[in-house]
């Protein structure tokens, strides 16, 4: 299926839907070793997003609809999330700026810029338990897939398995940057999560990708 | 459990709305996006000081509204920092011309949403400076955390770099200031008690009948350890000695003696609190030389408290004395 506007549309309907379907369980996660806003003010932050996409001109690209998302995300999150989310999907939009279409190396230059994004705003490097544990696999698969010669939606999907592999990995971590830094070793056995929703949400660009 | 809401989605926008209603004499208020500015912003050719974060440690920061302190406060979402569009709209509504001041609490989020807003009033030809507050001795500040937290040394910081700003000081003053003020400030909390975020309606950690946490944070983070409940002056000489010893303040020094109450502890305890703490700084032979005692910097209804200690010069009780007209801290006018 071709990555046009109708992809990245497609992709940000299902994100809302997932984030608000797994609400309870962001907010669980995050109440373990955060603040416990998490879910809630992804949740707050898709909604917000959702009756904005009539607004998209008819010609708008895929660009167009991350920037879209940026915005609403960076006005509507709070909390670090929305910073950071916002700067990942500027970022995202920066970077195929101009494509009507995204081809397997626009793919992988999204995916680099948004956490390229994210690093820069948080400053986190992989390992500390955070986002970038889930989003540095991802971008190294996408990488690696793009030179294995896959099409695009292999390469979303590859980039939204290793995720959530990534966010599986968190589990052991300490953390070393956001709030579950005060823990020290009581962060240990639970998984970040912003990694989660970062894996549930790359997990709904390989979906609306394929087509499912 | 029981809480006066009506809706807990509406927590804040109704407390900001009586917030108005009762102190319409000192604050002006804005629903959308929701901020706090004194009633006379802006005020032409003064630096503006604004701060906020996130709702639920009332009085901070709207009760600090007003002549002497902060020009605008942000609240966001209970325990969630405000977005960068409110705290953009408050920056503009207050700026006079001459600048103005981010105070901010070290918090992940409060620190991104506050840098873009002030990355985007720069685009806007606004000239910000911000001050990041870190006074919590019981968090490590090193590589692997995100840094000390903001507590109760924010009023501090509020109230003497207002009063900077408002004998005319320029921005690079207030904010040299203000970063004084946080450089000599150290604090440290317990909680009896864990709180409960309104639209989570639970509470935010357990702590069994007979423990306390040492060094909570004001959200509810966990602090140094969990200990057994102990006599008030043995809580007190374990949280003080961390803080004095930190900064560390020695036989001598002049302080500001601060004993916060975290939303649920009786003001009675908290005397019972400053007792003990000012007999100690006695005993090391530092003098309290300013005080302040009160709910301050809360935690919703978390039972506990928090000392500060402020180092203290002539400058810093001169600009501690100078007056003050806001909701929560009104005195010399």
């Amino acid at each position: 299926m071709t990555l046009n506007t109708d992809w990245a549309v497609r992709w940000i309907k299902g994100s809302a839907a997932v984030v608000s379907e797994h609400r309870v369980e962001l907010i669980t996660l995050d109440r373990e070793i955060g603040d416990g806003d998490h879910g809630e003010n992804l949740d707050r932050g898709f909604s917000a997003v959702l009756p904005k996409l009539d607004d998209l001109p008819a010609d708008a690209t895929p660009g167009d609809a991350l920037k879209l998302v940026a915005t609403t995300l960076i006005s509507t999150v709070g909390g670090a999330a929305g910073p950071l989310y916002g700067t990942a999907y500027l970022k995202a939009a920066g970077a195929v700026a101009g494509h009507a279409e995204l081809d397997g190396e626009a793919v992988v230059a999204m995916l680099t810029a948004a956490r390229d994004g994210i690093v820069l705003r948080g400053k986190a490097e992989a390992g500390d338990k955070t986002m970038v544990d889930a989003w540095t696999p991802a971008v190294d698969a996408a990488s690696s897939a793009l030179a294995d010669g896959l099409g695009e939606a292999a390469i979303l999907d590859a980039a939204a398995t290793a995720a959530e592999a990534g966010a599986r990995a968190t589990e052991p971590l300490v953390a070393r940057k956001g709030r579950a830094s005060y823990l020290g070793e009581r962060a240990i056995g639970h998984r970040d999560p912003g990694a989660q929703s970062s894996a549930l949400l790359l997990r709904v660009a390989a979906d609306a990708a394929a087509g499912v | 459990m029981k809480k006066l809401i009506n809706d807990p989605r509406r927590v804040v926008e109704e407390a900001v709305a009586g917030f108005e209603a009762a102190h319409g004499d000192v604050v002006a208020v804005s629903h959308d996006p929701i901020y706090i500015t004194r009633k006379d912003a802006p005020k032409q050719g003064k630096v503006a000081l604004v701060s906020g974060g996130g709702s639920g440690h009332e009085p901070l920061h709207g009760g600090f509204v007003g002549f002497g302190m902060l020009d605008a406060a942000v609240p966001g979402p209970v325990f969630t920092s405000p977005t960068p569009d409110p705290i953009l709209a408050a920056t503009k509504a207050v700026d006079g011309g001459a600048g103005v001041l981010h105070i901010v609490k070290n918090y992940t989020g409060d620190v991104l949403n506050f840098e873009t807003a002030a990355d985007l009033a720069a685009a806007d030809g606004i000239d910000v400076q911000t001050v990041i507050v870190d006074d919590d001795v019981a968090v490590k500040d090193s590589l692997y955390t995100a840094g000390r937290r903001g507590v109760a040394g924010t009023v501090l910081v509020e109230k003497i770099a207002g009063a900077a700003a408002e004998r005319g000081d320029d921005l690079a003053a207030v904010a040299a200031i203000a970063t004084r003020v946080n450089a000599v400030t150290r604090s440290m909390g317990v909680a009896l008690t864990p709180c409960v975020v309104p639209h989570a309606g639970e509470p935010s950690f357990i702590l069994a009948d007979d423990e306390i946490e040492i060094g909570i944070g004001i959200h509810g983070e966990p602090g140094r350890e969990r200990i057994k409940i102990e006599p008030a002056d043995a809580i007190v000489d374990r949280i003080l000695a961390p803080i004095v010893d930190d900064l560390p303040f020695a036989s001598g020094d002049r302080v500001l003696l601060f004993v916060n109450g975290l939303g649920g502890t009786p003001q009675v305890e908290l005397y019972i609190v400053f007792r003990r703490a000012a007999e100690a700084l006695a005993e090391r032979g530092i003098t309290v030389s300013r005080t302040l005692v009160g709910n301050f910097v809360t935690s919703l209804e978390m039972q506990g408290m928090s000392i500060t200690v402020m180092k203290l010069d002539d400058e810093l009780e001169q600009l501690w004395d100078a007056p003050v007209e806001t909701a929560a801290l009104r005195w010399g006018r």
